[in-house]
């Protein structure tokens, strides 16, 4: 075990460490201390290690992370896990705005709340919120599954491609092109699976399914109201 | 019975192609949706000429005496900067947009010449990757296909906040051209009209955007420049904030600049010429003590050496070619004809791109289509192209006497109209007025 | 585009800190707003009107001037002098005498703040330089909000910096962009409203002054913000017994909150808020686009 004290030695030094482990390094599981809302910590790991952060972060935190685990023992800033392409990222406290945005691939879970814009542009990975979610929550959603144990602000799935949405709790306002679909026995299966691996506990039964109706796909005057 | 032509008067205010444009409105309901870059009149650099040597400045020799071109970008904070061996690359135009041949002959081309090809909006393809010797990754509000191998294996990252043909407006891709391949590249379903992004998901301003290229630059350990490509529009304060936020070089893209696909009001009304852009970005620069600190590339109809030598000479460090490029693959070459006319358009007037059935291969995902445009063929015709113009750059720079083309400064040229003088900086020929500045 | 801070305490035990906790959490921000600071310190009130004024030259008379526009009000005048800043006591005086005696005999002063707790001081330069040139690290009081700034639009000015004052003990910091700041200047000016700068965010300051003045109250006057203020905008705004903290309803500028028993405090970012006293224990949120969250010395929103 591996312990950095961010209160005594910068993000810079921490991130090239992990940049620079080997696929064959001994070294698996990191410790940060004070992370003092800083920014990018952890962010372009590439390496199936795991890092645990004690405290609050900042931006970005495990941005783009490939294959490892990292666990933000507090809350997080804006983007945790963006663009994230596998590995885990797990946040214990809430996050910001932007959880887990453009992510391909991977699980990310928030077990408090997730701010606006959770899962943005979604392109594959799966997100699992124990709370709510705020506005705006895959807008522009692609590929990948998000379920929400609370509720979802306004707009949800603005925009929304072939990504799946399941929310337990009340939805404020779908967005454009999104609309509420029956849960079939395979999605119930999947959103079980999801919160198992988030260790979440939740009745998969409870939660709706919402998604894309695909009246956006191509343009046509008759939606112009949507634009 | 005959009309009597003298009887025809034509409107200045509702010309043929705009009663044209109401009829198509009023069977559509929808704006027209096209490629290229803005087609009306606009104030373009040929207003300004150069003074060349006379007994007061002596030119340099051809050959003999060189007339360097080497540029370095990237010197404020990148380990690794690149070295150009000429000022002029090729400005990111997306492989969605573009078709893999073209994609394949602008690498090459880069290769040959010394320069940089940059990605577009849909990601990084094998093909531009290997043939490249140098590439500059795009990072767009769309996110699509961006991830961390190809930010750790490119040369140079550029944060796209907006271009030229559409400043405030996201990519646009219509479903004839988004293929298995391009829908795989970009996670979407095929054949749809994809709709994007025009801010990014995680980040909207330069307080954000700061702590947004710190990450960027801590994935990839600091090694690589960060470009931060805007549109042209309020320059002066977009360059200093881009400076301030952390921008080792600034794309500048005019409104000339073109585009595969979005509405033409947006080509046509947003965004001011390159231009003036040049002179009011040169201007930020040297306000903050960045001009040549932080480097600025210059796009947005650039067509000649004489753009280029006048770009440099306003205080560019090098210029991006775009559209320029694709005419050198054949854009708009009178070949295949009577597939231009199945456009409804004609060679010299095609501004198709977005249909997807580019007649000469190049803005086509249909490998017919693609067949016309050979990668070993392309990449030859854009070498000689782009050598052209590096020849016309030097011809200028010798006969004003300088040994290096970013020698070329303001004072070598004059302007030939008030507009031009005014929108440049540049004095009147024949004055010392430049209007707007007492 | 900026960092902003804002720092209320509940428990008075801790007013002698205000001035060390607003510095800390100001330097926190210098990433997003390099090129000026500015912070607003409210003190316990006595009663004393106080004009925080600026002039660029260090050696400017202030105490002869101070002492003229107490003879002409017939006040007691007593003279603070910071750096480029002097606070003005003056006992017992109209504000409004006071403005105006100034803008008719000395011009070239610019009044940065006017009230009877509210102190305002702002100059370009890097936070940390400007929390220090000021001493605000000394300084005590109940509550106090401040602002990092990168100018978007307008001129980096010391004038131009944040905090504005929009009316007495009243002042604005602003991280984001208005849209429609020029229309609302035109149709503010017709209202009487005179103007220093071409900034948006004093727009926004005359904006919420104007609404106040007509009879809002600061919640009324914020939430008539959100129909006639277009942009991206995380507000804060310091008076005279408290503060206030709105975001519009597209939310893309940053704003976090923490509580604790003795204060309550907000930034642009987590990384102001680290080194706070018992923030390890806070509630930490966020607040949710488009609600005005207000706090007030006499009881909390």
């Amino acid at each position: 075990m591996i312990t950095v004290d961010l209160a005594s030695s910068e993000v810079r030094a921490l991130n090239q460490c992990l940049h620079d482990l080997r696929p064959d390094t001994n070294e698996r599981a990191f410790t940060v201390t004070n992370p003092l809302g800083k920014h990018a910590i952890a962010a372009g790991l590439d390496a199936p290690v795991e890092v645990t952060i004690q405290g609050h972060v900042g931006y970005y935190c495990a941005g783009m992370n490939k294959h490892a685990t990292v666990v933000i023992e507090g809350h997080c800033g804006w983007g945790v896990g963006e663009n994230i392409m596998s590995g885990t990222v797990r946040v214990k406290g809430n996050a910001s705005q932007a959880a887990g945005a453009s992510g391909h691939g991977g699980l990310v879970v928030i077990e408090g709340d997730a701010g606006p814009r959770c899962g943005i542009s979604m392109k594959g990975v799966d997100i699992v919120v124990g709370g709510s979610v705020g506005h705006l929550s895959a807008f522009l959603a692609q590929a990948g599954r998000l379920v929400v144990c609370g509720d979802a602000g306004e707009s949800l799935g603005d925009s929304v491609y072939e990504a799946k949405l399941y929310v337990r709790g009340r939805v404020e306002s779908l967005g454009a092109g999104c609309v509420e679909q029956p849960m079939t026995p395979e999605d119930v299966a999947a959103v079980a699976d999801l919160l198992a691996r988030a260790g979440i506990k939740a009745d998969a039964k409870a939660f709706r399914r919402y998604g894309t109706d695909r009246s956006l796909y191509n343009f046509h005057v008759d939606h112009a109201d949507a634009y | 019975m005959t009309v009597d032509p003298r009887q025809l008067r034509p409107s200045y205010t509702f010309p043929p192609a705009t009663i044209a444009e109401i009829h198509r409105a009023a069977d559509q309901g929808l704006y027209e949706i096209r490629g290229s870059g803005a087609k009306r009149r606009l104030p373009t650099f040929d207003d300004l000429v150069f003074l060349g040597a006379s007994v007061s400045r002596y030119p340099l020799e051809g050959y003999r005496e060189k007339c360097a071109t080497g540029v370095t970008l990237g010197t404020r904070f990148a380990k690794k900067p690149i070295e150009l061996k000429i000022p002029i690359t090729f400005a990111g135009m997306s492989f969605g947009a573009l078709g893999a041949h073209a994609k394949e002959s602008l690498g090459r081309a880069a290769t040959q010449l010394g320069t940089t090809t940059t990605t577009g909006d849909g990601g990084m393809t094998e093909e531009e990757r290997r043939s490249s010797k140098t590439l500059v990754y795009q990072v767009l509000p769309s996110r699509y296909g961006l991830n961390p191998d190809d930010l750790r294996r490119c040369d140079a990252i550029e944060v796209v906040v907006g271009q030229g043909a559409k400043p405030g407006g996201g990519g646009m891709l219509l479903g004839q051209k988004i293929t298995e391949r391009v829908a795989r590249m970009r996670t979407l379903p095929v054949g749809i009209d994809q709709r994007s992004a025009c801010r990014h998901p995680d980040w909207t301003g330069p307080d954000d955007l700061t702590i947004k290229i710190q990450e960027l630059r801590e994935i990839t350990d600091w090694q690589k420049p960060i470009y931060v490509k805007i549109g042209a529009t309020r320059t002066p304060f977009d360059v200093q904030l881009a400076v301030k936020a952390g921008a080792d070089v600034i794309v500048l893209d005019g409104m000339q600049g073109g585009t595969a696909a979005t509405q033409d009001v947006f080509i046509e009304h947003v965004g001011i010429p390159t231009l003036p852009a040049v002179r009011l970005a040169v201007e930020a620069l040297k306000e903050l003590d960045m001009h040549r600190k932080v480097q600025l590339i210059v796009s947005g109809g650039i067509r000649s050496g004489a753009d280029v030598a006048k770009c440099l000479a306003l205080g560019a460090d090098a210029v991006s070619i775009g559209m320029a490029a694709l005419m050198a693959m054949g854009c708009n070459k009178p070949i295949y004809v009577e597939d231009y006319q199945k456009l409804g358009t004609e060679p010299g007037y095609c501004h198709h791109c977005h249909t997807g059935r580019c007649p000469v291969g190049v803005t086509t995902q249909d490998p017919e289509l693609e067949k016309r445009l050979v990668p070993e063929q392309g990449a030859r015709w854009l070498r000689n192209y782009v050598t052209t113009m590096i020849l016309e750059v030097q011809t200028l720079a010798r006969a004003c006497g300088k040994s290096h083309v970013l020698n070329l400064e303001p004072e070598d040229m004059v302007a030939l109209t008030v507009e031009a003088a005014a929108m440049a900086g540049i004095p009147l020929a024949g004055t010392n007025w430049i209007p707007g500045r007492g | 585009m900026c960092g902003i801070v804002g720092l209320f305490l509940k428990n008075p035990a801790l007013a002698g800190d205000l001035g060390r906790h607003l510095t800390t959490m100001l330097v926190g921000m210098t990433d997003r707003g390099p090129d000026s600071a500015g912070i607003a310190v409210y003190t316990r009130p006595d009663g004393v009107l106080k004009l925080t004024l600026f002039h660029p030259d260090t050696g400017y008379p202030w105490r002869e001037v101070g002492g003229q526009l107490g003879q002409a009000l017939g006040v007691e005048d007593d003279v603070e002098i910071k750096a480029n800043h002097a606070v003005l006591a003056l006992k017992g005086a109209d504000e409004k005498a006071a403005r105006a005696w100034l803008a008719r005999h000395h011009p070239e002063v610019r009044v940065m703040g006017w009230g009877r707790a509210m102190e305002v001081y702002k100059d370009m330069g890097r936070p940390a330089d400007v929390a220090s040139k000021f001493h605000v690290g000394a300084m005590g009081g109940t509550h106090g909000i401040g602002h990092t700034r990168m100018a978007t639009e307008s001129a980096v000015t010391t004038e131009h910096s944040h905090p504005f004052t929009a009316a007495a003990d009243t002042c604005l910091v602003h991280n984001g962009s208005l849209s429609n700041h020029n229309r609302l200047r035109e149709w503010l000016k017709r209202h009487g409203m005179e103007f220093e700068t071409d900034n948006d965010t004093e727009v926004a300051a005359r904006y919420f002054a104007h609404r106040i003045r007509e009879g809002a109250t600061l919640k009324e006057a914020m939430e008539a913000g959100l129909k006639d203020l277009d942009g991206f905008y995380t507000f804060a705004m310091g008076t005279a017994d408290g503060f206030a903290v709105l975001r519009d309803p597209i939310a893309c500028k940053p704003a976090v909150l923490a509580e604790t028993d003795d204060w309550v405090a907000m930034a642009s970012e987590f990384r102001s808020l680290a080194n706070l006293p018992g923030i390890a224990k806070a509630s930490i949120w966020e607040p949710a686009p488009a609600v005005v969250y207000t706090w007030s010395l006499g009881g909390n929103a």
